[in-house]
């Protein structure tokens, strides 16, 4: 019975921590980076035994490990739930998660942190799994803050370079906006249903009535959690500020896992949010607005990780749009296509980079084709993959996205279409700067130029593959992950389907075509624009077109919050400090020891010694103490 | 007994309280004035007698013997007192040679 090893699964990369973290400078590289990639195979191992079992019996798992908090009402299991939901979730965390040590090994072979590193991401995936295990709101929160933690550490992971160290400050700052909004929601799921287990949870809130104020209230507040974690707008400026940190953090925490957190909760809740379709509306709206907005911004960046980054903002905000019109299905199909093809790009990327001595803008790069084939090939599915070309993995979780957003409004649809079209624009747009064309770089680096080690290869092979065929397990009319996971989303699909009205087979391929089209039109626009060093996007410092340099400069985002956030609350802190610091508490204070100095300094004149005075100023005293008691003045 | 008694209250009380406040400023003024520590030390006697005296001869109005063990125990604090400053006085005067108390000005901070 695998039930009675679920706690191997979080616990065996906090085992791995614990060594990694303690042994970082006992341990040779080696080891570590042993140790740090055995504990998540592992893992992953008691995962797939775990899934296989539930596949295989369709029953959750259910592991009661102690009683955490118990004050009052108030009853906290440390409880674990596997169900096909969160089974799905650890094979991506731990496998991915795997993977991505098994390239770290070769990626940061040369840094001095090698040891520092594995041990956050080993304390990183403990607290991914803590989060997706966890049977309540709040283990997941523990996760939730934790992953956060790790994200701040990883970010941040080359501090001593200033920009990078602001960079992991703001995603910790956004992350906690966020996660302010989240615990807010758990108190409300607290004081209106009295307990924070799902199944109790969802249970009673099953039978209150759809668009209860409280069901909107806790969704809004869940959802502003979720944009924090998943950048979405208004919270999405860190994602492209968090690629500072190496290039595996990029792909595990930053593509495959923790920003996938927000979708995870909200379809883990999703009963909650069927009920409250205002909030429904909400996400949906946001979703797609963040997916064409990111996209716009990652059609003229030249820096090879933000164009992914911004890339990640955007398929985030698809996901969003799948929850938002009840397609959770087809949301968390995306997640784990998107796990599988974003983790593949980032990790070639990182190849990339690390095969051009660290060089991340793509205008000094071109024509890498040759001489990194593996890099190429790999790339290139995943490009495919993203651009939604069939058959590769993206192509079905996207459209299927997209019909739920069609029968749900055709207005988001056409934009979701557009938004596709710029992917697939940017996607090849950056694989033809990159890859053809001629080396624009230095000769240093031009001789630099090499394949990278197998230990990188092979992750990238492997997520190759699984971005290739990863689709599969939905096609429309055989769709293994629907039937899968229909036990966790049985109550919403009951609600859902009142309303919903299904499409015909003829319409969804229609929808398919078009959105196909529409990628490969935008594919040969990005080759007729940018093949062979056309067109390579200007110096930072010449003149662009005003549009381009609007998408260019992130439409002002940044500067935006600078203005309307940062600026006044650093006035009003000024303002705090200058005068209500100094002026008032400093000064009271200060004032109150200066003022019994300069009093004693006078008083201590009255101490003169002379016994005459003394005796005089006490015969004094007594004389007033007794006139005060006979007259009471 | 009875006639001592008698014979206190046969004087108003008026008369003792009068005197006993006489004979506490004259101490009074003893101790503001005089320079030498001895005579201060005695005008300081003559204010606890005053009190006594005083304590005493309201003990008898009053027909309580409170005020009397009252008048022991000041002189039993007298006397320890006595002790206590005489040796002080006498060491003030082994180290300066004098017994003005405007010289004793060096016990300030």
């Amino acid at each position: 019975m695998i039930n009675n090893y679920i706690w191997l699964i979080p616990i065996l990369p906090l085992i791995g921590f614990i060594i990694t973290g303690l042994g970082r400078n006992a341990l040779s590289k080696g080891v570590i980076g042993f140790i740090g990639s055995t504990v998540v195979l592992l893992a992953f191992v008691v995962s797939l035994l775990a899934f296989l079992q539930i596949n295989s019996t369709g029953q959750a798992i259910n592991v009661n490990l102690f009683s955490w908090i118990k004050v009052g009402y108030l009853d906290i299991p440390f409880a674990f739930l596997v169900d096909q939901l969160s089974s799905i979730m650890l094979l991506i965390i731990t496998g991915v998660g795997f993977l991505i040590h098994l390239y770290s090994i070769g990626y940061m072979h040369d840094d001095a942190g090698f040891c520092k590193f594995f041990a956050y991401l080993n304390l990183f995936v403990f607290f991914m799994l803590l989060l997706v295990l966890g049977s309540n709101y709040v283990i997941m929160f523990i996760g939730w803050e934790g992953v956060g933690l790790c994200s701040y550490l990883l970010i941040g992971f080359w501090f001593s370079n200033p920009s990078y160290a602001d960079a992991a400050k703001k995603a910790f700052v956004m992350n906690r906006i966020g996660d302010l909004g989240f615990l807010l929601g758990v108190f409300v799921i607290y004081r209106v249903f009295g307990s924070v287990s799902y199944a109790d949870v969802f249970d009673k809130a099953a039978k209150m009535h759809t668009g209860d104020s409280a069901l909107v209230l806790i969704t809004i507040m869940l959802f502003i959690g979720a944009t924090g974690k998943s950048a979405q707008i208004p919270l999405f400026t860190w994602l492209p500020d968090a690629m500072a940190g190496p290039t595996p953090v990029s792909a595990l925490i930053h593509a495959a896992t923790m920003v996938t957190a927000g979708i995870y909760m909200i379809a883990r809740s999703n009963i909650l949010f069927t009920m409250s379709p205002v909030t429904m509306h909400i996400i949906a709206i946001i979703g797609i607005t963040t997916a064409a907005f990111a996209a716009l911004i990652a059609l003229t960046q030249t820096d090879i990780k933000k164009v992914l980054a911004y890339s990640t903002v955007s398929q985030l905000g698809y996901m969003f749009l799948g929850l938002g019109v009840g397609a959770y299905t087809g949301s968390f199909f995306h997640v784990l296509t998107h796990a599988f093809f974003k983790a593949l790009l980032f990790l070639g990327a990182g190849s990339v980079i690390h095969a051009v001595s660290g060089e991340q803008d793509m205008r000094k790069m071109g024509g890498l084709r040759k001489k990194l084939p593996i890099t190429f090939l790999v790339m290139m599915i995943g490009t495919l993959a993203i651009s939604g070309i069939p058959p590769f993995a993206g192509f079905f979780s996207k459209d299927e996205i997209l019909a739920h957003a069609y029968e749900h409004n055709p207005i988001i649809w056409v934009v979701g279409v557009l938004t596709a079209m710029c992917t697939s624009f940017y996607m090849f747009r950056m694989m033809y700067l990159t890859f053809f064309g001629t080396f624009r770089g230095t000769e240093e680096q031009e001789h630099h130029i090499h394949e990278s080690p197998a230990s990188m290869t092979i992750p990238l092979i492997i997520l190759a593959i699984l971005s290739s065929i990863g689709g599969f397990i939905g096609i429309p009319g055989h769709h293994w992950l629907q039937g899968f996971l229909a036990p966790v989303l049985e109550k919403s699909t009951a609600l859902l389907e009142i309303s919903a009205s299904n499409l015909s087979a003829s319409a969804e391929y229609t929808l398919m075509g078009i959105s196909v089209a529409g990628a490969v039109i935008a594919w040969l626009y990005a080759w007729s624009k940018y093949r062979n060093n056309q067109n390579i996007p200007v110096a930072d410092t010449e003149e662009r077109p005003a549009l381009t340099n609007l998408s260019y400069n992130k439409f002002y985002v940044d500067e935006l919050y600078d203005t309307i956030i940062r600026k006044p609350l650093d006035a009003l802190s000024v303002f705090f400090y200058k005068v209500v610091e100094l002026l008032g508490i400093d000064g009271l204070v200060n004032g109150l020891g200066g003022g019994t100095m300069a009093t004693s300094k006078k008083l201590r004149l009255l101490q003169s010694g002379n016994v005459g005075f003394y005796i005089f100023m006490m015969v004094i005293g007594v004389i007033a103490v007794l006139v005060y008691n006979l007259f009471g003045f | 007994m009875e006639t001592l008694t008698q014979n206190i209250q046969s004087i108003p009380l008026n008369h003792y309280i009068i005197l006993c406040s006489v004979i506490f400023s004259i101490g009074v003024m003893g101790v503001l004035i005089r320079r030498n520590a001895i005579v201060i030390f005695m005008s300081v006697e003559l204010m606890l007698n005053s009190v006594n005296l005083l304590l005493a001869v309201f003990s008898v109005y009053h027909n309580d013997p409170m005020g009397q063990v009252f008048v022991f125990f000041i002189m039993a604090l007298a006397a320890a007192e006595v002790a206590i400053g005489l040796a002080i006085i006498v060491m003030v005067y082994r180290n300066t040679n004098s017994l003005d108390i405007n010289v004793l000005n060096r016990l300030k901070w």
